[in-house]
Formats: structure tokens, C-alpha cells, sequence
């Protein structure tokens, strides 16, 4: 009848549809419309009385294969069966069943341990060596593991482009390791399938590209530095000439290459010694945050601007910039200008340092700066730097490099380093090349390692409507995302905590990636793809890194070798692998042409984002959640505009625009940024995802579909109109002003070497020491303090992700957040204020963990006393003795208690549960927890000093979580009664003060004044 | 008895002319012992019920979900629960010092609006009780305030208000519904002798203790009686000075403030005579009972809450002085944010509410006319419960660090949980009037010319009219 036979032909229109297994070979190639076309000429009247007339007449092969498979009964013809027939199949299936169950189980010793594996001792962590690459280079790390649990990331104080400190995608990536959203099986066509059968696949293919010599086999690698990966591909190359590999990701330093193309003539990496530079400017670079080696460049730079006591000097940062940052937001003198506009300042800067370039006329204010500027870095050759940013055109990065060169800071401050990737290229252009071949149809065969291409190419190149037009398309991504949906093929990608490989970091030093656990969903490496697809299928990558590392060591196989091998896994790099920085002349004339005049209309500034980066972050909940440097914004991104901008649009915070850049247009919400250039928009680049996880999908506006390959950092022309409608964005701090209070004390340099004191002075009458009527409490033994430097903190958030892993500290979502409710123990607190010297607007941080005050407002309060004082003065939480009355943190003047309004601590997902830190309680509902100074790790050492004969813990020893993640090292920790402990020595500064210390809390945790040093040129006149 | 002429025509008698023994009994009695119970009860108490259904509608969500459904957050972690547990509190007062502290100062006027008052107090604490319990984050272990011996070797923290607030609450509730049930034991007599079905006979038996009305009883009773009061008075003055220093302690400006205790304890008796103004008005009007509630009375506590309302006006401009004078940034801060803050509109429909409206008792026709004492006492209720709102958010929403800033709002739970309590009040009440006499039979007949003077001195009088009926006999 009617309505079975459209039912056939509905399920052949479905182009999902993938029959079941067993039968899935004989129907290999067929036809399903012809297939339901000779079901249709089956004579009966309905569905049943076609099959049954198949049963005796017999059909195609084809088509009784695929009925068998579907109505099995009906052809074998059951209902004619006798009893006894009818009973012996039933028994057997029974039998069949039981047997069905029967799969093998991998081979495991299920004996408890009745000797210990080496070093393993219940309850002790172990760490091991690591490295995560991102932002172009490589961060070297210590993972904390505990019984084979990887449970906290550390930077690795033996790597160089670490020192022993993170950043936030590294504190996140446990996070991402133990994400419930990872993919976990093997999707052939949609359906679940096993590694084995993919191989098996993937053999029949290669055989075709190889008898062809490659032609048409295509892959795509994402951001990898990895030398073994370029050694199998290259091998790859050899044995498949015809082969193509190209290369993309949204974050990548095409116009940075070519600006070096143009000084020099070749692709050259600039690093910066920034300890060593008395001036710095930075040309729109995020060059403390967002930038390859960031953590590195921190360190070095609070490193020339930490003032102490006997500090005679303070290197001065200038920063001209469009999307507002964290490094700016630390410039003593900052200009905020459109992104075109950076090129026309740094063509005046070299003008007036004397190169011989096209300089557009400035106004008087920037001529003004530009002055000074020029003088004072002329003043500071050899101590100074220029940084360009990767989002500035290649002539800002040329000028860069040739002003570092008549500045003489090549060998000084700035050093050259060949490019990391074994194939200097732009990214963009291979791109193109991929999509231009695909187009073209000479694309058989596709694989994607890595990477969201889908999501994330530029839209002008249409990739993802040319991806769908190749034969066979292969996508090993950690997440079931956008690409993997459009792939025949989808392999789960491990994780890199989970796999063997390596990397290298900004000066060339290479580092091995070795797993702290073994996969958890069987993700597979790019290097066991690749060796795969070379018909390697079984080796591991293990293996394939020891092979390529005992070739490049030159070693055989041997104890020599298993040294070399054994120390670079421990200390996480290869020692001596770096490459000497480069000594290259600039090209004797600089080819950047006339000035251009600066383009009319609204900018608008695309950038990396400081949480999800290109978007492949956005289901770790962390990094969601983090309040985003400057906004304090969480879970979404933005449109930020100037106030005059947005008061001219006439919308406010959480007003739509629709934002349209020729035929692309995007909607989204506006965020008034303090500080932000006019005629300019930011907006940060990997939200609004469409799949890949629960967390990933409907957060932000996908800033993409304003990117085109031609400008990729900005979108010039913009045209910006309210669409009358409003979102709601979260941000943890609603107030941007001090409102004159004493909170965060800042002072110029100058100011500070004159009258050193005044800005550690106690206010008001009384000293605050004095004002409680307890007798004084006396401290033996250790007595622990916190000092934050102000000077030294870039606001980058680290030290959140840190505490937020260390301590278990849940992720509570945006409507939470919304309500102000979100839990991190340690926060960041963003100020706007004023500078009276200069008329600058500036953003400060204030880092606000618990005070751990001496006398504790919260204490008093609690009725069941469940925070009560310890021998050493930490103010402690007992989690099981609270109630929850709420009034510890309603009595706590710093308000940095954190309440359990629901449960918000996830006891269910199983995958979270294992990235836990065992040593940390995991607080229920209707329970007050904070910032505890990481008492656990206070324990744990003075159980060893203990067991060391009850020595006395050395300075030092203990390390809190976010003072060890922290890239300035702003944060000290300590014995305040060892007078010679750093602590003591920070709080013996005359810039130390302590916070609402005038209540007469005492707190533990004080803060060192933040100094600025300006230009006294550039004061207002 | 001889009707006889009023002894102070200046004023409004406390009792209206004409009144006897037997016709006050009668009149009192009749309410509780009538076998129909009027339509309109069952309407009233059907609303209170459903209410109350609400209320453990609201508790159960919140036992499920945790205290999350409240719109409380970091800085805000005190909200409705706190406002309405002290509203509650400061209602129950009035109960309190009109039979404690009123009789004390033998005030005869405080006769006919004790009973309910006192009643008003018990119900009014009851509800106060269910906060204090319920906005604690685990509130299955809020036994562990009490200082009980335990296995975990623990006792509560003493130095914490909410502690003495504990104390201050249960002492204040067992004193309160000691001194009411002692006050109803003769008239339980009363009841007993004249109920008609046996069930009511053999309760109100039971609750009168085996009253005869003998003098040893009566000179017992009076003894006891004023020792309860005496008892009790402090606590008029205690409780809420202890459930003020729950924000005098603390170090937040707006709650860090040595005026607060006598500033409460006046806001209290202030809300709680408003609260029984506003109950007795209706009760003397539908019940017919302007002979015993006269406009001697209403006009009295119209005259307590003009003082009371004056002694919260100095409280609130004593604040604003202070901040002010202080010099102090935190303070000032505050008192600018009440007054032009985000909740500036509460701050100032406060004041109009509780500093301005009052003023209008000081017309003697406004005393006077009972709609006019009506609207201002629920003026004056609507006030109170935004002293709390604007004491505990205002300070909490805004305190030392611009950073921690931001608003609180009730959620539909934190509504339904004080409209619930509201339910649970009412419906106390009307319980109340339909099964217990509302006015003090016996301290009525005191006050019956001829019987002006204590019951103590009237045994032999009393006795045969008020409590030796037949069954003592046999």
C-alpha cells in the first residue's frame, strides 16, 4: 500500500542512513533508490504481502540481502516453521546469545599488587615532564599525577619558555583531558565503528594513492611544531611525491612572516630579553598574554619593573594599541588608536629615529608622543625593544624589526630565531591552495589531523562548502565538532596529556610530550594517523618518537640512547636542541611602500580570545567560567566598543548590533570597554559554536563570519546598527571604580623614590595594629603570609585557574555567575582610575584571595565555629562542622568567601571525578569554602620535614597554587617570623600595605604598591 | 449588677457602659462556644490554609534544591530570610509589653487587647522560627546551634550573635507561651463550664487545669502570674537587642552601630502595636466587639506608636548623622547609597512610610477615625518590613570593596516562603478566634464598675460567676 512503499523510499532518500553491520558488505556500492524501485515491482498489496511474495520468488541478490537484514523473519519465513524447527532455533539462540557475550576481554593482571610498581607510594603525587603548544610555541610543564591520574599542570621550572610558570590554557588542560564531552568512539558515516575497521579502510585507500603516487591525497595539519610529525610526513612525502600537505589555523603569524620576508629577506622569530630592556614598545602586541611565549615574556618583563626599596630604576612600557589587552593595560603610556592607524604611528616613530620611510602628518597630540617616544628609546639603544603584534600589518613587523636594528637591540634585547615550524609558510595561502584544489576536484582524499577548519577557516575561502565535494574526508579532532560532522571519518584525537609526541618552544629547544595517562576514550595521536596512513598502522607513538629521536641523536639503540632518552623525558626538554639565534642583515632598502591614509569608517579588531583562544577551549568549563582579563566578562564574548562609540549607537551593555562588513554579517552583543579607541569594535574570535560539546555550543557570537583571509585580524569598514534587541552578559565585577577609597594604592616611580614611604603609611587615626582589645596572639613556629605585588601582576588569570584546579572548585555556569555567584576562591579585581600625573585612564588588577586575617571578622560570627584560627595563623574552614548561616562571609570585608548555593560540585560525570586533587574536599551544598593558602600543600610538606627529624621548613618549600602558576612571580609565600623568608622581606618594603587594614583585621595577605613610571616628557601640559 | 454611670467622660471608657459580668462572659464566650461557625471564618481560614500550603510548598522545594532558589549571592548572603525573621520578631513585641510591661504599670487599658496580642506574639514567633532554621545551607544540621552534649565533643561558638539570637528566640517563645497559657487558664474554666458538647467540655477541661476559682487558686494565679511578667519584660527589651547585635557586631557599615539596639527594640514595639492595630480593628468589627476594643484603646496605641515612630525616626536620622560625622568613607558611602543608591526608592518609601505617615497621629482626628488608624498601621506594617529590607541588603549589597558590589532581588521562592508564613499567621489566628476566648474574660469583669478593683481582692464575688460551676461541685 501507499503509505509502506513511501516508508521504503524515505528511507533510501535519507542519505544518513548506514545499514547494520552484517550485511553491510554485500550491499557495498549499491543502489538504495534501485533497490526500492524493485521492491515497488514486487507485486502485492502491502509491505508484508510484497515480502512474502519475495520469500518464494526469490529478487536481486542485492535486494534479498538487504531485506534479510531488515525484516529477517519474513523472508526465512517463520510462520511456517514446524514446532519442533521453531524450538530447536530458539533454543540455540538462546545459546548463541550467551556465547554472544562471550568478547575478550584485554589481557590484565588482576592481581592486587603484591609489589609496588617503583616510586609509586599510595597517596604521594609524582610529576612528570611535559609540554603543551599553543600560541606557536611550546609551554614547557610538570604534571601533577596521583596513582596515574593527571590532577594538576605546572609550568616546569627547568624549561625555558616556562620557569616554572603557566598560563591559563595550561592550568585548563585537565579540564579538557577529563571533558565528558571529549569523543570517544570512531564515527564512520555517522555510525560507531571501531579503529581497526577505519584501518582496514584506510589500507583499501592508500593502496588506490599510492598506485597513484599520491595524487589527491591531501592533509591538513593544525598548529603542530612537533619534528617527528614533519619527519613521517616528510617520509610520507618521499614514498607519495604527489602527496600535498598544507596547514591552517585561525591563529597564525602570516603577516608577522611577511613583515620579517620584508626586513630580511627570510622568515626570522623574533624573542624578546625583556629584563633586559629599559624601554618597550609595543605596536599593538599582546606580548604579555596572548602571545607565543607569553609566560617567558612576563616573567622577564615584571622582572625590570620590580621596585624594591633600594630599586634606582624601572623600564617604562609604551604601548600603541587598538583591542585593549593586559599588556597595554601595564603601559606606563598607552594610545589608543585604530589598528590601521598603528602602521602610520610606527612609519612616524622610524621617521624620526631617522629611517628612511613614508610617514603620514600626525596630529599634534600623537607628533607629541611620537617625540618623546623616539627620544626616549633613542636614549635607551641596545636596553630597549620594539614588539609588533601578530595582528599588525607586515609593514608595522618590518618596521619593528628595522628599528630594533637601528636601535641596535638584534643580539641585546631582541633576539632572531628561525621559524619553529620545518615549513615556514603562510597558512593562509596554503589554505587557499587546499580549498582551490578541492574546488578544482582534484581532491580525493582528505585528512584533516586536527583543527576545526570547518568552524574556523576563512569564510571568503568557502572551505567547508568545497570540503563536502571530496571522496573521502578523515578528521581526528578531540571533539565530535563542526568538520567531523561533515567527515566520512571522525577519529577521537588523545588528548596531549594522553600522548607521545614533541614540540618545541620559541628559541628552538625541543621538548618531548609524554602521556600521564593513557587515553581515556582510545583517542588516537597525529603521528599514529600518519604512520597509519603509512601503513604503520600498529606502531605506537612511542615508537615512532624514540625512532626519530635516536636518528636525530645519531644514537643506536642502546644504554647511550636510553640515557639521552630518559633525561630528556625527565627534564622535559632535549637539551641543547636549540638552534643559535640568527645574526641576519635587513635588506638594504625597506619595501613597504607609501603610507596609506588611514581608512574612514569603524574597525573592527578580531582577536584570539584570552578563554577559548580559536574556540577549540570552549567546552572547558574553567575557562568559560574565568572572568576575562579587563571585562571580568564570563561565558560569552562581545562587541566592545568605546563609550562614545556605543553612546552614538545609543545601546548599552548586552544591546545586539548587527554588525555587516560587505556581504558578511554577524550579530552581537556590545560590551562598553573603559579605554577603548573610538571608530573601533573588538571582537574575540572561537565562540558560537554550533557543536562540539555541551559547554562549546550557543556561547558567543561567532566572530568568524566576519573574517575573510585577506585582512584576517581586522575588518575594515564595519557598519554597526542597533537590532533593538538585548542579551544578558555576566561579569563578576560590576563596579569599576575605587570610589576614592584606599584599596589599590598606585604611584609613579618618581613619586615613590622621593617620599618612599607615604605609600605604605597607615590611614587614619589609629594604628591598625593596635585597635583590637584581644591580647596579642604570639605565633610560634610558622607563621604564613601572602604578599601580592601590584607592580608585577598583568591581571592574565593564571593564578584563577590554578586555585580552581588545585582546590576542586566547582564551575557553576553563566546564570549562576549572572546571580554572583560564582566560586573561585581567588579573584582578580579590575579597577578603572585616573592618573593625575598623565590624565590616563588605567586598569588595574588587584589580586583578592582570602586575607587570612589575625583578627578574622569571620570567625567571630560563625555560631558553630566552623572557621576557626590555626596554630599558624590560616584561617580555616571546616567544611563539615558549617551549617551555612552565610554570616562569615556577610562579616568578611573583603568578601571572599564563596557560598554552596546549590550543589554545585558534580558527583556524577565520572570523568571529572578522576581529575579531582585527592588531597582537597569536594564541598557539598549549603557549605562556605574559600581560599585556604593551599593548607594541603602546607601539610604535605611539613609531613616531610617531619619525617626529615622535625627540621624547620625551608623558604620557599611551600609554594601555594597560584603563586607558583603566576608569570610575574607577583605572589610570595612564607614564614613571616623567618625574617629572611621573601614574604618577611616583601612586607619589610616601604610600599607594603595591607588592605581595609585600618578595621583592624590584620591581614596576612598584603599587597606591595603598583608603580608606574611615565614619561616625564609626556605630562600634560 | 447595676449598669453604672462611666467614671471618665473626658475620654473613652475602657469597657463600654452598660456591660455586666454575664454579659461580658456571654459576649466573649459566645464567639468560641456558638455551635455555627460563620461563613466568613471558613473563607478566612480556607484562604490561611492554602497559604500554609504554599509555605510547605516552599520549604520543601528549598530542603530539595538548596538555598540557590532565594535570590541570595556573594556579597548578599542574608535576604528576605533575615528581613522576615526580624519583621516577625519586632511584631511580636507589642504582645509582650502589653501584657508584661503594661500590666506591670497597671495599665487596665491593656485588658481587652492582651489575650490576642499575646496569641499574636506566639504566632508571629512561630513564623519568626522558620527563618533562622531554613536559610542555613544545610538546614538538617541547624540542631547544631544548640549547646547540646555531643559525640563530636563540640559546642556551639558563643561569641556569634546568631547564637545569643538562639537563646534570645527560644527563651523568648517559652516565656511568651508560658504567659499566655497561664493568662487563659480561668477562662479554659469559663469555657469548660459553659460548652455544650462533651468533646469541648473534657478539652477545655483539661486545659484549665482543674481551675475552681477557689482563692487559693487566685492568689496562686496572681502570683504566678506577675512573676511570668516580671519575667517577660526583660525580654521585651532582649530580644531584639540581641537580634540587633546580629548586625551591631559585625564590622559592615550600615549594620556596624551602637544605636542599633535601642533603635530595634522601638522599631519592634512599633511594628507590633502597628500589627495589632491592625488585627484588633478588623476582630472588633466583625465580632462586634467596639465594647471592649474602644476607641480608648485604639487611640492609646495610636499614641505608642507615635512615640515608638518617633524614637525610629531619631534611630534613622542618628544614622545618617553618624555616617556622616564619622568622616568615615565606608559609612558615608552607605548612607549616600541608601539614600540614592539602587535601592534608594525602598530607603525613601521607608521613610515616608515609617517617619512621615505617623506624623498624622498627632491630630486627635485622625486618632479618631478608625480607617484613618487602619491605613496607617498597614502603612506602617509595609515600613517596617522595609527597615529590614534596606538594613540587611542596603549593606550587604555595597560594602568596602567596589569589586564585591552587586544587587539582590527576592525570587519567587523567597516571596512564597514570607506570603507562606503570612498563611501560617493567619490561619494560627483564626484558629484562635473560633476555639479560644480572644479577650480576657476574667480581667474583662475587673474592669466592670463595681468590679474595678483585682480579681484577688473580688474572690468571693468572682468565684460563683467565673469557675465553680456544678462539675467541680460533684
Amino acid at each position: 500500500m501507499k503509505p509502506d512503499s513511501t516508508k521504503a523510499s524515505s528511507a533510501t532518500d535519507d542519505t544518513s542512513f548506514v545499514p547494520p553491520t552484517p550485511w553491510r558488505e554485500a550491499l557495498a556500492g549499491e543502489d538504495f533508490a534501485r533497490l526500492a524501485a524493485e521492491l515497488e515491482g514486487v507485486p502485492g498489496r502491502s509491505l508484508r504481502d510484497r515480502l512474502a511474495a519475495l520469500a518464494e520468488t526469490g529478487g536481486s541478490d542485492a535486494l534479498r540481502a538487504f531485506l534479510s537484514g531488515v525484516f529477517p523473519s519474513q523472508l526465512e519465513g517463520l510462520d511456517n516453521l514446524p514446532r519442533r524447527d521453531f524450538l530447536r532455533l530458539a533454543g540455540s539462540s538462546l545459546a548463541v546469545c550467551g556465547l554472544g557475550a562471550c568478547t575478550r576481554q584485554p589481557d590484565e593482571t588482576i592481581v592486587p599488587w603484591a609489589r609496588s610498581p617503583e616510586l609509586t607510594i599510595p597517596g604521594k603525587p609524582r610529576y612528570f615532564a611535559t609540554a603543551m603548544t599553543l600560541w606557536g610555541s611550546a609551554l614547557g610543564l610538570l604534571v601533577e599525577s596521583h596513582m596515574g591520574r593527571p590532577t594538576k599542570v605546572e609550568g616546569n621550572p627547568d624549561h625555558p619558555s616556562s620557569k616554572g610558570a603557566t598560563d591559563v590554557f595550561a592550568q585548563s588542560a585537565i579540564l579538557s583531558l577529563y571533558d565528558p564531552d571529549r569523543s570517544s568512539t570512531v564515527l564512520g558515516a555517522g555510525q560507531i565503528r571501531t579503529w581497526e575497521a577505519f584501518v582496514d579502510e584506510l589500507g583499501r585507500r592508500m593502496n588506490g594513492f599510492r598506485a597513484k603516487r599520491g595524487e589527491g591525497l591531501h592533509v591538513l595539519l593544525n598548529e603542530t611544531l612537533s619534528p617527528t610529525l614533519a619527519a613521517q610526513l616528510e617520509s610520507l612525502q618521499r614514498e607519495l611525491p604527489q602527496m600535498r600537505v598544507h596547514r591552517w589555523q585561525p591563529i597564525h603569524r602570516d603577516l608577522e612572516r611577511q613583515g620579517a620576508l620584508l626586513a630580511f629577506g627570510r622568515d626570522v622569530v623574533p624573542s624578546y630579553r625583556l629584563e633586559r630592556a629599559a624601554v618597550v614598545l609595543s605596536l599593538d602586541a599582546d606580548f604579555l598574554a596572548s602571545d607565543r611565549g607569553g609566560v617567558c615574556q612576563a616573567r622577564d618583563f615584571a622582572k625590570a619593573r620590580r621596585v624594591r626599596a633600594d630599586t634606582s630604576s624601572m623600564s617604562r612600557l609604551y604601548a600603541i594599541e587598538s583591542a585593549p589587552n593586559p599588556s597595554g593595560a601595564m603601559a606606563d603610556h598607552r594610545l589608543a588608536v585604530k589598528p590601521s592607524e598603528v602602521e602610520g604611528l610606527a612609519r612616524a616613530l622610524a621617521k624620526e629615529l631617522g629611517l628612511d620611510v613614508d610617514a603620514p602628518t600626525l596630529g599634534p597630540e600623537r607628533a607629541r608622543f611620537v617625540q618623546a617616544l623616539a627620544a626616549d628609546l633613542s636614549a635607551h639603544r641596545r636596553t630597549s625593544a620594539v614588539v609588533a603584534g601578530r595582528c599588525q600589518s607586515p609593514a608595522v613587523h618590518a618596521l619593528a624589526h628595522a628599528l630594533n636594528r637601528a636601535l641596535e637591540n638584534h643580539g641585546q634585547t631582541v633576539l632572531l630565531h628561525p621559524p619553529l615550524e620545518p615549513d615556514s609558510r603562510s597558512v593562509t595561502d596554503s589554505m587557499r591552495q587546499l580549498v582551490d584544489a578541492m574546488r578544482a576536484g582534484s581532491v580525493e582524499g582528505l585528512f584533516l589531523l586536527g583543527g576545526n577548519p570547518v568552524f574556523d577557516a576563512p569564510r571568503d575561502l568557502e572551505f567547508s562548502q568545497s570540503l563536502t565535494s571530496v571522496p573521502f574526508r578523515v578528521h581526528l579532532s578531540s571533539h565530535e565538532d563542526e568538520t567531523s560532522r561533515v567527515c566520512h571519518w571522525h577519529l577521537p584525537e588523545a588528548h596531549f596529556l594522553e600522548s607521545w609526541s614533541d614540540t618545541r618552544s620559541l628559541d628552538g629547544t625541543a621538548s618531548l610530550v609524554q602521556p600521564l595517562i593513557a587515553p581515556l576514550y582510545g583517542g588516537k595521536t597525529t603521528h599514529e594517523l600518519v604512520a597509519a596512513m603509512s601503513g604503520e598502522a600498529g606502531v605506537s607513538a612511542h615508537d615512532l618518537l624514540k625512532r626519530f629521536w635516536r636518528a636525530r641523536a645519531g644514537l643506536d639503540e642502546g644504554p647511550e640512547f636510553d640515557r639521552f632518552w630518559q633525561t630528556a623525558l625527565h627534564d622535559g626538554l632535549v637539551p641543547g636542541s636549540a638552534p643559535p639565534p640568527l645574526d641576519v642583515a635587513l635588506l638594504p632598502r625597506l619595501d613597504i611602500g607609501p603610507a596609506t591614509p588611514s581608512i574612514p569608517g569603524i574597525e573592527i579588531a578580531l582577536r584570539p580570545d584570552p578563554s577559548v583562544y580559536d574556540g577549540r577551549f570552549a567546552n572547558n568549563g574553567w575557562l568559560q567560567e574565568l572572568p576575562r582579563p579587563l571585562t571580568r566578562m564570563a561565558w560569552d564574548n562581545a562587541l566592545w566598543l568605546a563609550a562614545e562609540d556605543a553612546a552614538q549607537l545609543d545601546v548599552e551593555n548586552g544591546d545586539v548590533v548587527r554588525v555587516t562588513a560587505g556581504e558578511r554579517s554577524i550579530a552581537a552583543p556590545v560590551w562598553i570597554v573603559p579605554g577603548h579607541p573610538q571608530q573601533t569594535a573588538t571582537l574575540h574570535l572561537g565562540y558560537g559554536r554550533t557543536k562540539g560539546g555541551e559547554l562549546a555550543r550557543g556561547v558567543g557570537v561567532d566572530a568568524y563570519g566576519l573574517r575573510s583571509s585577506h585582512t584576517p585580524w581586522t575588518v575594515p569598514g564595519a557598519l554597526l546598527e542597533p537590532t533593538g534587541a538585548s542579551t544578558e552578559l555576566v561579569s563578576v565585577q560590576d563596579h569599576a571604580s575605587m570610589e576614592g577609597r584606599d584599596i589599590l594604592r598606585v604611584a609613579t616611580f618618581d613619586r615613590f623614590r622621593a617620599n618612599p614611604e607615604a605609600l605604605g603609611a597607615h590611614h587614619g587615626a589609629h594604628d591598625p595594629n593596635e585597635l583590637s582589645m584581644y591580647p596579642e596572639v604570639a605565633y610560634e613556629g610558622n607563621a604564613w603570609g601572602m604578599v601580592i605585588d601590584l607592580n608585577a601582576c598583568i591581571g592574565c588569570n593564571a593564578c584563577m585557574i590554578a586555585c580552581q584546579s588545585e582546590n576542586n572548585i566547582p564551575v557553576v555556569g553563566k546564570t549562576e555567575v549572572g546571580k554572583g555567584r560564582e566560586m573561585h576562591w581567588l579573584r582578580i579585581d579590575r579597577y578603572y582610575e585616573e592618573e593625575a600625573e598623565t590624565g590616563q585612564l588605567l586598569a588595574l588588577h588587584q589580586p583578592v584571595p582570602c586575607m587570612h586575617c589575625e583578627n578574622a571578622p569571620c570567625e567571630v560570627v560563625c555560631p558553630v565555629g566552623a572557621t576557626v584560627h590555626s596554630s599558624e595563623g590560616l584561617n580555616e574552614m571546616v567544611y563539615n562542622r558549617c551549617i551555612g548561616t552565610r554570616y562569615c562571609s556577610n562579616n568578611c570585608p573583603y568578601k571572599v568567601r564563596r557560598f554552596n548555593f546549590f550543589p554545585y560540585a558534580d558527583y556524577e560525570t565520572e570523568s571529572l571525578k578522576l581529575g579531582n586533587n585527592p588531597d582537597v574536599t569536594v564541598r557539598s551544598r549549603g557549605v562556605m569554602e574559600k581560599c585556604t593558602y593551599c593548607v594541603q600543600r602546607i601539610s604535605s610538606v611539613r609531613i616531610e620535614a617531619k619525617k626529615d627529624g622535625g627540621r624547620a621548613i625551608v623558604d620557599g618549600e611551600v609554594t601555594t597554587a597560584c603563586q607558583q602558576a603566576c608569570p610575574t612571580q607577583a605572589i610570595a609565600f612564607g614564614n613571616l617570623n623567618d625574617a629572611a623568608s621573601v614574604v618577611a622581606r616583601e612586607r619589610a618594603q616601604p610600599h607594603h600595605y595591607g588592605l581595609l587594614e585600618e578595621l583592624g583585621t590584620r591581614p596576612r595577605t598584603t599587597y606591595l604598591a603598583k608603580l608606574r613610571n611615565p614619561n616625564p616628557d609626556l605630562r600634560p601640559e | 449588677m447595676q449598669p453604672a454611670p462611666p467614671k471618665e467622660p473626658a475620654r473613652p471608657a475602657v469597657i463600654a457602659p452598660g456591660h455586666t459580668h454575664a454579659s461580658i462572659t456571654d459576649k466573649i464566650t459566645s464567639i468560641v462556644l456558638r455551635r455555627h461557625t460563620p461563613r466568613g471564618w471558613f473563607v478566612g481560614f480556607g484562604i490561611a490554609f492554602a497559604l500554609v500550603m504554599v509555605l510547605l510548598t516552599s520549604i520543601t522545594m528549598l530542603l530539595l534544591k538548596g538555598t540557590g532558589i532565594w535570590g541570595l549571592n556573594v556579597p548578599v548572603g542574608w535576604g528576605f530570610a533575615i528581613i522576615n525573621f526580624v519583621w516577625w520578631i519586632g511584631i511580636g513585641h507589642a504582645g509582650t509589653l502589653i501584657s508584661a510591661i503594661l500590666l506591670l504599670f497597671r495599665q487596665d487599658w491593656r485588658t481587652s487587647i492582651n489575650r490576642f496580642a499575646e496569641a499574636m506574639t506566639l504566632f508571629a514567633v512561630a513564623c519568626a522560627g522558620v527563618f533562622p532554621l531554613l536559610h542555613v545551607g544545610r538546614p538538617w544540621l541547624a540542631y547544631w546551634l544548640v549547646p547540646y552534649p555531643n559525640t563530636m565533643a563540640l559546642w556551639p561558638q558563643f561569641r556569634s550573635p546568631l547564637l545569643w539570637d538562639v537563646f534570645a528566640v527560644s527563651t523568648y517563645a517559652t516565656v511568651s507561651a508560658m504567659f499566655w497559657y497561664v493568662g487563659l487558664i480561668p477562662d479554659f474554666a469559663t469555657l469548660r463550664d459553659g460548652a455544650k458538647s462533651k468533646v469541648f467540655r473534657v478539652i477545655y477541661g483539661m486545659l484549665a487545669l482543674g481551675w475552681r476559682g477557689a482563692a487559693r487558686h487566685w492568689e496562686r494565679y496572681e502570683t504566678a502570674y506577675l512573676l511570668l511578667a516580671g519575667l517577660a519584660t526583660p525580654l521585651v527589651v532582649s530580644v531584639h537587642t540581641v537580634v540587633s547585635l546580629d548586625f551591631a557586631v559585625s564590622v559592615i557599615p550600615g549594620w556596624h552601630a551602637t544605636i542599633f539596639p535601642p533603635y530595634f527594640v522601638a522599631g519592634a514595639i512599633y511594628s507590633g502595636f502597628a500589627m495589632v492595630m491592625t488585627l484588633a480593628i478588623p476582630l472588633r468589627k466583625v465580632y462586634g466587639l467596639q465594647d471592649f476594643i474602644t476607641m480608648r484603646h485604639l487611640q492609646n496605641m495610636a499614641k505608642v506608636i507615635l512615640a515608638t515612630g518617633l524614637i525610629v525616626a531619631y534611630g534613622y536620622t542618628m544614622e545618617a548623622f553618624f555616617a556622616w560625622y564619622s568622616a568615615n568613607d565606608y559609612e558615608r558611602g552607605m548612607a549616600w547609597n541608601r539614600m540614592v543608591g539602587p535601592y534608594a526608592p525602598f530607603y525613601w518609601a521607608l521613610i515616608v512610610s515609617n517617619v512621615i505617615v505617623p506624623q498624622f497621629l498627632w491630630l486627635k482626628k485622625v486618632r479618631s477615625s478608625v480607617v484613618a488608624l487602619f491605613v496607617i498601621c498597614l502603612v506602617v506594617n509595609v515600613g517596617m518590613w522595609l527597615e529590614r529590607f534596606v538594613i540587611v541588603v542596603t549593606s550587604l549589597s555595597r560594602d568596602f570593596l567596589p569589586s564585591s558590589w552587586d544587587t539582590y532581588s527576592g525570587t519567587i521562592w523567597d516571596w512564597s516562603l514570607f506570603i507562606g508564613t503570612m498563611g501560617l499567621f493567619a490561619a494560627l489566628l483564626f484558629l484562635f478566634i473560633r476555639f479560644l476566648p480572644m479577650i480576657s474574660i476574667f480581667e474583662m469583669r475587673t474592669l466592670v464598675p463595681g468590679g474595678e478593683a483585682a480579681p484577688h481582692d473580688k474572690d468571693a464575688d468572682a468565684a460563683p460567676v467565673d469557675g465553680a460551676g456544678p462539675e467541680e461541685q460533684a
